[in-house]
């Protein structure tokens, strides 16, 4: 298992690289720069100043030789300083933004998890029936939608056609002299919308993968020699059924969080949430190169480490993954 | 399946054939249906609740919404298609030489694939065309460049079954060079499963759009698309309901259309699933 581990580690080196590389590349080859940004606006800037900025942020060095010593930083551990204003290290401005992202992110796995599975498996047990009628109309609205459109109309109806929940930030104007009981309600008032909205394209994908899972399963033939037996119904699907049918749906979360990642740059955006997702959106406005490649960073560090615990995962439950 | 599941199939994918035929007309006929010119400013009428003058209201400066968004069916379907084209050339042709050749050509281009199916694309495209001028063709062609996997990965499948029958060793065996084989003799037997990647493709692509363009990085206004109109209805969101509610609803219309056609024809085409 051990080396199991250790091979899938040393696969994802590689990937990891390649990932950097195509992510810097493109960046750097598409026309204009940081500097050019930074001067245009501003009538007193000469052309000597914008020459001073790029070799500030070795803009004038060969791609190449930018990227070696970008590699030579990240390798230390160091991801840059931001080109902003603020001029602030960029792993200090990802990581206060980091735990609202995951946070955010987490929550809605879960939700998938939970709502997703058991709608996918009693469809499948159910076939055709009302409940799998509804839920399959359900699932295809669920592929349709724009995400952001459906927040915004939640917005409207909830916020402030009811005013139950409040529609932008995470927390109210009055946080600071809320009891520390009512800052925690505060903040989950703040966080249902985006909860809902970023685990909303999840929900489908998984319960239509669990229900055809599923109702492959259920023609399998030892599923007939389980009811062969003897054992009950409950049992036959519960105990034999669903585990089974469980399996490749682990992989299939692994693979949906990059596109968890990419939606909290939507739904961050729409309901003002100081995340990742909002900084990666001002970093590309203002070609905040070191930010912008320290999130993309991250996210493939996520998605890969999130593929890996997928795939362990199922190696452990599934001993004919480990052996060959 | 028996008779009438067939016929509640094919029921569907009537609607979403009917859907895509509606938005074609509507997209090529888009100057004579539109009551207003969609760019027409009168700021006296800036935000008028829908009336029977105005059917869907008007946005922010006055202009008609329904006659933007009857133009922004033009853009919508224009995105769709180009971007699609671009990712099913590049899918089909990887995919041709991975699965037809196999060995060491074959495991580059899938180490490719994988790279590129680990990014959270959405940012790729984000910075791509924030750092290019947001412009219809760059949006096109790099939704294009970031949806080609998922062809390359379907079609790698059908060629590495297809080059093993017997159809391609009767034409080696008459001397045909590997690119009439691949193109001539394989390709025109997976092109089923392409045509459904392109349909649902199509359906992809326009979601895609609509975000950056939402986002405010996709089509510049003053040209309509159907996401800037949501960016209009988010910053007056507490006002005006209609300039949110519509343009998203021929969102959700289009994409299922294009959903159920090409769920439609998998269906008809693969006879696996008429079991």
């Amino acid at each position: 298992m051990l080396k199991y581990i250790v091979k899938r580690i040393l696969f994802m080196a590689p990937l990891l690289l390649g990932i950097t590389i195509i992510c810097f590349f493109v960046m750097h080859l598409t026309p204009g720069s940081p500097a050019d940004l930074q001067t245009q606006m501003n009538p007193k800037a000469s052309a000597q100043m914008k020459e001073r900025l790029q070799a500030l942020y070795e803009l004038d060095k060969p791609i190449h030789i930018q990227y070696w010593s970008w590699l030579k930083k990240i390798s230390r551990g160091d991801l840059g300083v931001s080109f902003s204003s603020d001029h602030r290290p960029v792993a200090d401005k990802i990581m206060e933004r980091f735990p609202i992202t995951i946070l955010i992110n987490f929550l809605s796995l879960l939700i998938i998890i939970a709502v997703a599975i058991p709608i996918g498996a009693l469809s499948a047990v159910h076939q055709d029936s009302l409940f799998d009628k509804i839920a399959g109309v359900f699932v295809f609205i669920g592929f349709a939608i724009p995400t952001f459109w459906l927040a915004l109309l939640l917005m409207i109806f909830f916020g402030i056609n009811l005013g139950w929940l409040p529609i932008s930030g995470l927390r109210s104007l009055n946080y600071e002299y809320l009891t520390p009981w009512a800052q925690i309600v505060d903040l989950a008032k703040h966080l249902i919308l985006p909860v809902f909205i970023s685990s909303f394209g999840g929900l489908a994908g998984l319960s239509r993968y669990m229900r055809a899972n599923m109702l492959e399963v259920i023609r399998q033939d030892y599923i007939m020699t389980a009811r062969a037996k003897g054992l009950s119904e409950r049992d036959v699907i519960y105990k034999h059924a669903l585990r089974n049918a469980l399996l490749p749906a682990i992989t299939i979360l692994g693979l949906s969080i990059p596109g968890l990642i990419g939606g909290s740059v939507i739904f961050e955006t729409i309901f003002a949430i100081p995340g990742m997702g909002q900084l990666f959106y001002m970093a590309v406005m203002a070609r905040d190169y070191p930010t912008i490649m320290g999130i993309l960073l991250i996210g493939a560090i996520l998605t890969l480490v999130g593929n890996l615990i997928a795939d362990v995962s199922y190696a452990v439950a599934d001993p004919r993954i480990r052996v060959s | 399946m028996n008779f009438w599941d067939a016929l509640y199939r094919n029921k569907l994918m009537l609607a979403g054939s009917g859907l895509v035929l509606l938005l074609l007309f509507v997209s090529l006929l888009a100057p004579w249906l539109a009551p207003y010119d969609p760019g027409q400013i009168d700021l006296t009428k800036a935000l008028v609740s829908p009336s029977m003058k105005h059917l869907f209201g008007t946005d922010q400066l006055g202009r008609d919404v329904l006659s933007r968004m009857i133009w922004g069916a033009r853009i919508s379907l224009k995105v769709g298609f180009v971007a699609t084209g671009v990712a099913i050339i590049i899918g089909t042709i990887l995919g041709a030489v991975a699965g037809y050749y196999g060995g060491w050509v074959d495991s580059v281009i899938m180490r490719f694939v994988d790279i590129m199916l680990c990014f959270p694309t959405f940012f790729l495209i984000l910075a791509v065309i924030a750092f290019l001028e947001p412009s219809i063709w760059n949006i096109m062609i790099i939704i294009g460049l970031t949806g080609w996997m998922g062809v390359t990965r379907l079609v790698r499948a059908d060629f590495i079954s297809l080059r093993e029958r017997d159809f391609v060793k009767a034409a080696k065996a008459i001397g045909a060079g590997d690119l009439r084989i691949i193109f001539l003799h394989i390709l025109p037997n997976a092109m089923a499963s392409i045509l459904v990647a392109a349909t649902l493709g199509v359906a992809g692509a326009i979601l895609t759009e609509s975000a950056l363009s939402f986002l405010g990085i996709g089509v510049q206004p003053p040209t309509p698309s159907w996401g800037n109109i949501l960016t209009a209805g988010k910053d007056n969101i507490d006002i005006a309901w209609w300039l949110s509610l519509y343009p998203g609803l021929a969102i959700l219309i289009t994409v299922v259309g294009y959903n159920l056609l090409g769920e439609g024809i998998r269906d008809l085409l693969d006879p696996r699933l008429k079991k």
